[in-house]
């Protein structure tokens, strides 16, 4: 089973992680990948870099960062092999997301959500899902 | 009911903590009692308590270091108790009882990756049979249960539970130090650990035995396995020669089963479901093998195969003279017939089909390949491609009827009587 571990939140724009929360995620990291379940991980600039497109009432409109609903931002991901729910969550735990709110008193949030497989998605056609694959093919540029 | 249900959810929290720390806390406490048998009891002492405290108290914070810490005392007592019980028969014997207990070993500021090392190299220790030593390693370092162990080899779980209780204890008889190697015995070791994970990774890629064609849970397990060994020896070239393997043909394990659940050959294969993601990853891995000497190992060159095909978009761009050429330097460095007969497939892409079956008949008085369903597989391709399509069919019959998987015997069994009505469309009588 795949899963995605979601690192909510937004940094202030231009700030950069302090080395204490760089080497707290560095370990984390390594603790992954030791434990041979880590299978990628990118973490996001702050939102003032981001742009969204939003559709709505028959029309798309170009808004730019920053976002201001923090919480519900994502600043990086994992994506992780395990065998059950319950080990995605306990790795989830163990994400030292501590040292990014340090005493801030903000609240810090890991979602663990679960990746789904293509044959997961109960309401796509057997068209639809032979032209997804041959898309992942070509985006993977192999 | 509510109260059930959070008991339940505890219990598997405690699995998953398992899961992840079981390895480390065996190692750990194997460094203080120098037995892996003892020190995996001790852990599981461990996890019994963390079964019965946890779910009444919750999980504490570092639920890695409570198990640590239980077992690591459960493992001074017994220490204690043995040196007492060596004082008093020592008394008795009227010699000169020992001055001091001793305080048993604390732990130190080694690493515990080198006592995980420590851990992987006994549990594949040649002392072991390769049944053993498979049991051993998935118990041990991939934290299963007897159940699950059973449940992935089909067999039965008595004969998992015995298979692991007799190879600890040819451990402890054999004396077996919780110590890596040598550095002499070292490359002899570590291609016994190379070898158990692989053979884990090939039980459940083409299933040897049952109905179902793969059991993609231990090849998960066998990349877990190879992946926490890369970090552990990560200079050695042959480690992530096998991770890039296994991650490339891991990477096949959707395409390789037909919608009614029968196997597609490789070339069959819709290549649109390969996962990129492992393809990627079993790339990187090769890189790294080049970047510590290049590939020059039985893993590294066999992932280079697996990467030619990983590569190539459709079968046609597949690059087979080099196939064919990896596959001549891997034929020199480990000889084997089942090797010359991969090799005969490649030649026969590269340069042919009668190329190939030259290659082939030369196997065909092999005692070595005598129940080798692949041998007539290959033959009967080869001589279908040919037109020769009696003898074909013939060899279809015989691959068939010597598989031991059910799965792969109809696909047999088709493309003999493909042969006949192609025969019967090119001759009619």
């Amino acid at each position: 089973m795949r899963f995605m571990i979601l690192l909510k939140g937004d940094p202030a724009p231009g700030q950069m992680p302090d080395p204490e929360l760089i080497n707290a995620m560095i370990k984390y990291n390594q603790e992954l990948a030791q434990a041979g379940v880590l299978l990628a991980a990118e973490g996001l600039l702050d939102s003032s870099k981001g742009t969204r497109v939003i559709y709505s009432a028959g029309r798309r409109r170009i808004v730019d960062g920053p976002f201001t609903e923090a919480k519900e931002l994502v600043a990086g991901f994992y994506l992780i092999q395990v065998k059950s729910k319950e080990e995605a969550v306990e790795w989830a735990r163990r994400c030292p997301v501590e040292y990014a709110v340090k005493d801030s008193g903000m609240e810090a949030v890991v979602e663990v959500r679960q990746v789904a497989e293509l044959e997961d998605i109960t309401t796509m056609s057997e068209e639809q899902r032979a032209a997804e694959h041959r898309l992942r093919e070509q985006i993977s540029g192999s | 009911m509510a109260a059930g249900s959070t008991r339940e959810q505890a219990h598997r929290t405690v699995e998953a903590v398992w899961r992840i720390e079981s390895a480390r806390v065996v190692a750990g406490v194997a460094r203080l009692v120098r037995d892996v048998g003892v020190a995996e009891e001790l852990a599981q002492d461990a996890l019994v308590a963390a079964l019965e405290q946890w779910p009444a108290e919750g999980v504490p914070a570092n639920p890695g270091a409570w198990l640590m810490a239980v077992a690591k005392r459960r493992a001074i007592d017994l220490i204690r108790r043995s040196q007492r019980l060596e004082r008093k028969l020592a008394e008795l014997a009227h010699e000169q009882a020992v001055a001091r207990e001793p305080e048993p070993a604390l732990p130190d500021s080694e690493p515990i990756e080198d006592d995980l090392l420590r851990l992987v190299f006994v549990a594949c220790h040649p002392v072991l049979s390769a049944e053993a030593r498979v049991a051993l390693t998935l118990r041990l370092l991939g934290g299963l249960t007897t159940a699950e162990i059973a449940r992935a080899f089909l067999v039965a779980e008595p004969t998992v539970a015995q298979r692991i209780v007799r190879a600890k204890r040819t451990l402890a008889e054999a004396r077996v130090p919780f110590e890596v190697p040598e550095p002499d015995e070292r490359p002899a070791r570590l291609a016994s650990v190379l070898e158990v994970i692989y053979l884990i990774f090939n039980e459940g890629y083409a299933a040897t035995a049952g109905d179902g064609w793969i059991r993609p849970a231990l090849c998960e397990e066998a990349l877990r396995l190879g992946r926490i060994l890369a970090h552990l020896v990560p200079a050695e070239p042959e480690v992530p020669g096998l991770v890039a393997l296994m991650e490339i043909q891991a990477s096949r394990l959707r395409a390789r089963v037909g919608p009614s659940g029968e196997p597609v050959l490789l070339l069959d294969q819709d290549r649109s479901r390969w996962d990129q993601l492992l393809i990627r990853r079993g790339l990187a891995a090769l890189e790294r093998v080049e970047a510590l000497g290049g590939i020059a190992g039985p893993y590294g060159l066999q992932a280079a195969i697996a990467a030619c095909h990983a590569r190539a978009g459709t079968p046609e761009e597949t690059d087979w003279p080099l196939i064919a050429t990896l596959y001549e330097t891997l034929a020199r460095l480990t000889p084997s017939p089942v090797v010359e007969l991969n090799r005969a497939v490649a030649v026969g892409m590269a340069y042919g089909p009668q190329a190939g079956l030259e290659l082939v008949d030369q196997l065909v008085g092999d005692p070595a390949l005598q129940e080798y369903h692949l041998l007539p597989s290959v033959r009967g391709d080869l001589l279908a491609k040919l037109g020769r399509l009696d003898e074909a069919r013939t060899e279809f019959e015989r691959a068939a009827a010597q598989t031991r998987n059910g799965r792969e015997r109809r696909l047999l069994l088709d493309r003999a009587a493909a042969c006949v009505q192609a025969r019967a469309a090119q001759a009619p009588t």
